[in-house]
């Protein structure tokens, strides 16, 4: 008999210390952190953000309304006290953190294009037309001494 | 007792004192209905200011990006390509069926002269045969057509008017080939999400 090899998935938990993004709902844009999970659609979250207009107060929120990112707060006690979390929230650098997560550029990259007109539009098109030239001229190279 | 009830009493005396006539129209008169409406100047959208770059949206150029010259009354725009930048001769179009954007082109170097002149009556007009088949027409068929021939007055008037904005386009290389790029809607996009 094979010995099986089991492996834990590297899917993102809904665990307590979870740093997660409303993607919805009175609180859209902003970081909270899982605190407490009350039952599978419901969690308690608390966002101590530096700002006070990124602030999430503590409260129960839906888990449709978020959205889990990759960070999570090592050491965080299940229930644990308003001060407790931002002090925790603090020494990790949440925020910072997160604001340089490919996920959070993309998000920023994404609210920026929305707001382009027309001819900027244009321009980032023809930007990302030269981008890809060059990168096709260059795959090409390669594929050419490849083959000699 | 009130001020109406008088003016009726007042109308019954009337009507008894006079005689009633003998005769009557047998039709009832008809009397044009009043209009209610006044003629005014068409309100221009505040975007639709000259030197603006517009999207036409209908007619045979529709896609293009045009800069606005002149709004002239009736809901009516004159635009230009400029014509050698993407074809777009001096023409009219409806300012409904525009998009305005925000980019603007330097148009105060145009003749205002030669605007006024194209923006007068009959400019586009006066010159333009019906084009109904007559019978002619059907004995010519298989013939070859004859060729459109432009006026060069025409021809003339349009050199000049692009000749100030294209060398305001030319500063920036984007905007040439902006213009000269037609416009269309991508996967996803939502015309009354976007920003022009």
């Amino acid at each position: 008999m094979g010995d099986a090899d089991i492996t834990a998935s590297s899917w993102r938990q809904v665990e307590v210390g979870r740093v997660v993004l409303f993607s919805y709902g009175p609180y859209a844009g902003r970081l909270a952190t899982i605190v407490e999970i009350i039952d599978h659609k419901r969690v308690l979250v608390d966002g101590p953000a530096s700002s006070e207009d990124k602030v999430v107060p503590r409260h129960a929120a839906p888990l449709s309304q978020l959205s889990l990112t990759a960070h999570v707060i090592p050491g965080l006690p299940r229930a644990t006290g308003s001060s407790k979390v931002k002090s925790l929230w603090e020494k990790e650098e949440v925020e910072s953190k997160f604001a340089n997560s490919p996920f959070a550029q993309k998000r920023a990259q994404l609210a920026k294009r929305r707001t382009l007109n027309d001819f900027e539009r244009f321009k980032v098109m023809r930007l990302r037309k030269q981008a890809r030239f060059e990168v096709s001229k260059s795959l090409a190279k390669v594929r050419a001494s490849a083959k000699a | 007792m009130s001020a109406t009830a008088d003016a009726t009493i007042a109308k019954f005396q009337a009507q008894a004192t006079e005689k009633a006539s003998r005769y009557y129209p047998a039709e009832d008169e008809k009397t044009p209905r009043k209009v209610r409406k006044s003629i005014r100047p068409t309100q221009y959208r505040k975007s639709l200011q000259p030197g603006a770059i517009l999207i036409l949206l209908a007619g045979r150029f529709r896609g293009k990006r045009v800069v606005l010259l002149k709004t002239l009354d009736q809901g009516v725009l004159l635009v230009t390509g400029p014509f050698k930048v993407n074809g777009v001769p001096l023409r009219r179009v409806n300012a409904r069926y525009v998009i305005a954007t925000s980019t603007k082109v330097d148009v105060s170097g145009v003749d205002s002269s030669i605007v006024e002149k194209v923006s007068g009556e009959g400019y586009f007009t006066k010159d333009k045969v019906s084009k109904k088949p007559g019978e002619e027409a059907f004995f010519k068929q298989g013939e070859k057509p004859e060729k459109k021939t432009i006026d060069s007055s025409r021809a003339a008037d349009q050199k000049s008017v692009d000749k100030s904005i294209l060398s305001a386009v030319k500063k920036d290389r984007d905007l040439v080939a902006y213009l000269s790029s037609s416009f269309s809607l991508r996967k996803g996009q939502k015309p009354h999400e976007m920003v022009f």
